[in-house]
């Protein structure tokens, strides 16, 4: 007999997430009849009765990890079952989504740590406790879907105990994965010098941690190298180890702990307690701990215990740890037990160990709460989806990313998948990496491109890897990428109209073969024009200036007209050699590139001169001597004159004069300030002549949070669009390509 | 002495007297035998064995400066031709030399050209038979370009071709790495870098014979000119279908041509070598193309610097002194900064 029913389709990252038996509930809580399944498109629903609140419920108390998307309701006519129940999956794979991996939930780390109600617990102790709330997904994923089989622990069969729980839809396990107990589940070690030493892991691991000794940890995406920030000497070892003289560390310290060594402001605690845990980078606390953990900065990036091994070991450690990646220099960190003992022996006296393999590397995400900035997207926020803009159709388009900060982007149906943070490309195993990282999402996707987007620049090995996929190629030029990326988190429409971009960058290939990387663009997705750019300099020694300072300022001095001082400045330095190169053209680019010039002050301010221990030491470290110079600003330099070339000289020259007197924050803090003034303005004027609609900030020079300020300051009352979602480097470069692509597909007028 | 003008003028290249005088006081000495004619005539006795195989090559040479600290533009365009017959297996035999001549050349410096080619062809055992002279106006050309082809012969029984490289063979370079090009930017007035560096240039028909003597196995070599090092091995490794990876700590490297590296900011394994080659034995015979290689001068800084590998097919990839590895690319054009 039929009767009249309710079918109600919910789309978004609702698998994997506790959906169905939630919907469960609230069925049964309303006396409603019918099913729930998972399908490709989400999850379904089918009722019987009266269905009163149902669906504001729905959305209202969803699983924390679940995202709605979407949720329609039409009546239609069935057979009405005598209860409500979870039937079977239906349909396979493709467009179903897997969620990130999450960080443990409150009751999952009070019933590992046996508190509350779960004192003596069968789970108390217990390093891999998670629930459909919380633990790991992405890095345990070998395939669609996704069910324990096509997981790391699939190795584990479940004792009865567990089944019993991963069968009720009453428990907060109803359907857990990757569910586990001291019974059944995955173990954890601690060993030294390749022998597991007796006792409790989590325990004598700790008393290695007091002891100074450096720790390498088996994590969700890897491995982390892990001492005492308080222990100067173990800073110190891990230094020489790792052979990272001044690349700051990261720190994991509990909640309560972290007041101690940060400001901790409501954003930011936000931030940290987010399931994605990401490393967040808070206000330090002077002398809170050793300089060693960041020298020459004045904020440290630091997370939260986000496994239930991470929670026993810092309640058995007490304090705050460095917890860095488990990585040779220029390698993605190691996940596999036998890779970390190879590789990681010279850094570590011991190894936490587990044995549930990680299938995929995922390193830490980085982000800022003030101004809300992603630094690195990685654990935890892959592979969430984000909404395109309207007006962009239903192609399928792969997009390859840049080649320092490696990152792929796919987009189907409206939406953006945004890859994890690969690193350098010229890292051969990187370049594995992102090999597997194409083949991987494509894969779990069910993607079909139709079109590859690759940067303009032939030397990326992203664009050479993709000229040769057989797919029409779409050459995307660096700067319009960064600017499509940055409207397309703001989901600026196809057709929205022209925005003024400020793309401060490092060095970028521009259409005239110079390279560019301090712009003021004026395009939309489809297209753009140069309004204003930095002066160009040339780059003596190409890349090689991207690491020495010092040959920025030689430049810049000689631009200024003080190419005496240069021989003072940097002597013993090869300034003639240098010059006479640039001269000559024989590998010295010129460059428009804000990255460099912010190198070639700090060099004038006597940081790095001469080399850089890591990619971007120099203009962090002078972005953390201007904040520290905030207060004094008094000190002005000359305004750029205007037109469309912006020439820092005179404010070199002004910078030099005042150096005598003035003291390194405040100059500092008046370079930032001017470069944000003169960008500003240019796009202001735009914005005021009626050409642009809103000014964009974007590209690399935008993760520092005092030039994001400023600039905000100085287009007061401008709409202006800022990164927020996507990295403002080249992380988020991919999501452009792919949008710039995808326009060119888009019927629609051709930009003007 | 019928040639009085010091300067090479357009009626030298007019077909006349002029010419004639040109090419017989300044030419003529490079070729064998004297007095030539426009057609070298060639006993066919070394390609009469069965079995044996004709090579043949030809090479343009433009370099600034035209002489340099040990080289000059002539024993460039013998060696380059005769390196690229050796490294194929052949044995060297005839070369053939032409000149574009820029209107304004010294003819002292043509002379010197002219005798350095004459000294290295002596050396290396190949006669130069047949040649042509041609002069262009003011800024045609850069003073003097000069094409040489070659022919020589290989044995029966020899197949060298990066084809054959298989993972295991070595890799073997025949001494320091990048000498010639950081000898030609140093020798540019106008870069203000003062070392001492010479030119590799050699030939390297000898060292190659004595190499194949040793290590009958030898799978393929290559002379490292133009893109240096890396390209030579990105081109075998695409061309055997296998890996390659090499140890940054093992590259033979001068300091003063690092400083040079390090100023400019150029990787010295893409830097031009003119007598240098790679060549992959089986590992068996390593050692002893190791040791024939190191017992002449143009051998003497001979090292293994890595070996063919399974995967990462068509790749080449260094072993850095960190313990990571970084992908070594084929040159791409000019190289671009890509730190972003
Ligand atoms: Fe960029
Ligand atoms: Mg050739
Ligand atoms: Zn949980
Ligand atoms: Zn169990």
């Amino acid at each position: 007999m039929k009767e009249q029913g309710v079918r109600i389709r919910v789309r978004g990252q609702v698998q994997g997430v506790g959906f169905r038996p939630f919907v469960w509930r609230l069925a049964r809580e309303r006396g409603l009849r019918g099913q729930v399944w998972n399908d490709p498109e989400g999850v379904g629903v089918e009722l019987f009765g009266e269905i009163g609140d149902f669906l504001a419920a729905l959305r209202a108390e969803a699983p924390p990890l679940a995202r709605i998307d979407a949720v329609e309701a039409a009546p239609f006519e069935g057979a009405a079952p005598a209860g409500f129940t979870i039937t079977p999956s239906r349909g396979h794979g493709a467009q179903t989504r897997v969620a990130p991996d999450a960080a443990s939930c409150p009751d999952c780390v009070a019933e590992s740590l046996g508190r509350g109600g779960y004192a003596g617990g069968r789970r108390a102790g217990y390093a891999f406790t998670n629930c459909t709330h919380c633990g790991p997904r992405f890095s345990i994923l070998r395939g669609l879907p996704y069910d324990r089989g096509e997981t790391t622990m699939a190795g584990f069969a479940m004792c009865p105990a567990c089944r019993a729980e991963y069968e009720n839809p009453a428990d907060r396990r109803f359907h857990a994965q990757p569910i586990a107990c001291p019974v059944c589940g995955p173990r954890v070690w601690y060993e030294e010098g390749g022998a597991e030493v007796a006792g409790d892991a989590v325990a004598e691991a700790a008393v290695a941690l007091r002891a100074g000794k450096i720790i390498a940890i088996k994590g969700i995406g890897g491995f982390h190298l892990a001492c005492d920030a308080r222990d100067p000497g173990a800073l110190t070892a891990l230094r020489v180890r790792k052979r990272r003289p001044a690349k700051p560390f990261a720190l994991m310290a509990r909640e309560g702990d972290l007041g101690a060594i940060v400001a901790l402001s409501e954003p930011a605690r936000a931030a940290l307690r987010a399931a994605a845990a990401p490393v967040v980078l808070c206000p330090a606390l002077a002398g809170a701990l050793p300089e060693a953990v960041a020298p020459g900065m004045v904020e440290y990036g630091v997370m939260l215990p986000y496994t239930p091994l991470h929670h026993l070991l810092l309640e058995a450690f007490g304090g705050v740890l460095v917890m860095t990646s488990g990585n040779l220099s220029g390698e993605p960190q190691v996940i596999e037990n036998a890779e970390a003992r190879e590789k990681l022996a010279g850094f570590v006296d011991g190894f936490l160990m587990h044995d549930r393999p990680i299938a995929r590397r995922l390193d830490d995400s980085v982000l800022r709460a003030e101004p809300a900035q992603v630094l690195r997207h990685a654990r935890g926020r892959v592979p969430d989806v984000i909404a395109l803009p309207e007006g962009f159709g239903g192609a399928e388009i792969v997009a390859l990313g840049g080649q320092m900060k490696g990152a792929i982007c796919l987009i189907k149906n409206g939406q953006a998948l945004l890859g994890h943070h690969l690193g350098d490309l010229d890292g051969a195993l990187c370049f594995d990496e992102f090999e597997k990282a194409v083949a991987d999402y494509r894969a779990l996707f069910e993607h079909r491109p139709e079109r590859v987007a690759v940067d303009a620049h032939p030397g990326y090995r992203a664009t050479q890897a993709g000229q040769a996929m057989g797919l029409p190629v779409a050459e995307v030029w660096h700067h319009h990428a960064h600017l499509a990326a940055c409207l397309g988190e703001n989901l600026w429409p196809l057709a929205g109209g022209q925005v003024a971009a400020i793309v401060l960058d490092g060095t970028g290939l521009g259409p005239d073969g110079t390279l560019w990387g301090g712009e003021v663009l004026l395009g939309d997705y489809k297209g753009f024009s140069r309004e204003a750019h930095l002066r160009p300099a040339p780059l003596p020694g190409g890349d090689r200036a991207a690491r020495e300072p010092w040959r920025n300022a030689v430049m810049r001095l000689d631009q200024a007209g003080l190419g005496g001082a240069a021989e003072a400045e940097f002597a013993g330095l090869a300034v003639a050699p240098l010059r006479a190169a640039a001269r000559a053209g024989v590998n010295a680019p010129l460059s428009s590139s804000a990255g460099r010039l912010f190198d070639a002050v700090a060099a004038l301010l006597g940081i790095c001169p001469v080399g850089m221990s890591f990619e971007g030491e120099a203009a962090m470290r002078l972005e953390a001597l201007a904040r520290a110079g905030e207060g004094r600003a008094e000190l002005v330099l000359p305004t750029a004159p205007a037109g469309p070339v912006i020439d820092p000289a005179p404010m070199i020259a002004a910078l030099m004069a005042a150096r005598a007197a003035a003291a390194p924050e405040a100059l500092a803090f008046a370079f930032h300030r001017w470069l944000a003034e003169a960008f500003a303005a240019r796009a202001r004027a735009l914005v005021e002549a009626g050409r642009a609609r809103a000014v964009v900030l974007s590209g690399g020079v935008y993760q520092n949070a005092l030039l994001h300020r400023l600039s905000l300051a100085a287009l007061e009352g401008l709409p202006v669009l800022t990164h927020a979602k996507v990295p403002a480097n080249d992380g988020g470069l991919a999501l452009g390509q792919a949008l710039i692509a995808a326009a060119q597909l888009s019927p629609g007028p051709e930009s003007t | 002495m019928a040639l009085r003008d010091d300067k090479v003028t357009l009626s030298h290249g007019g077909g006349g007297k002029a010419m004639r005088d040109l090419i017989e006081e300044v030419f003529t000495a490079v070729f064998e035998p004297p007095g030539m004619e426009d057609q070298a005539v060639l006993e066919a006795a070394a390609l009469a064995e069965p079995g044996a195989r004709l090579a043949f090559t030809t090479d343009s040479f433009v370099v600034t400066p035209i002489e340099f600290p040990g080289g000059d533009i002539g024993k460039i365009a013998v060696c380059g031709t005769v390196n690229d017959l050796a490294v194929g297996g052949a044995v060297p035999l005839w070369l053939s030399a032409a000149f574009i001549i820029e209107e304004g050349t010294e003819i002292a410096l043509l002379r010197r050209v002219v005798a350095s080619m004459a000294r290295e062809a002596a050396a290396a055992g190949v006669r130069i038979v047949t040649g042509d002279t041609k002069v262009v106006g003011r800024g045609a050309c850069d003073t003097l370009f000069v094409t040489t082809s070659g022919v020589g012969v290989i044995p029966p029984g020899r197949a060298m071709g990066a084809a054959r490289v298989r993972p295991g063979d070595v890799a073997i370079v025949n001494g320091v790495l990048g000498d010639h090009g950081a000898a030609i930017l140093a020798a540019r007035g106008d870069l203000a870098l003062s070392t001492d560096l010479q030119s590799d240039c050699a030939a390297l028909g000898h060292l190659m014979a004595d190499v194949l003597a040793a290590a009958p196995g030898a799978k393929a070599a290559r002379d490292l000119t133009r893109g240096g090092l890396a390209s030579a091995l990105n081109e075998i490794a695409e061309t055997a279908g296998c890996g390659i990876e090499i140890a940054e700590e093992d590259l033979p490297l001068r300091a003063e041509v690092v400083g040079v590296c390090e100023i400019l900011g150029l990787d010295p394994l893409y830097l031009a070598n003119e007598g240098r080659l790679v060549v992959f034995v089986p590992e068996a015979e390593a050692a002893a193309a190791l040791s024939a290689m190191r017992a002449r001068a143009e051998g003497a800084g001979a090292a293994v610097i890595g070996r063919a590998v399974e995967g990462h097919v068509g790749q080449v990839r260094m072993r850095t002194a960190f313990g990571g590895a970084r992908i070594v690319d084929m040159l791409v054009g000019e190289q671009l900064p890509r730190i972003c």
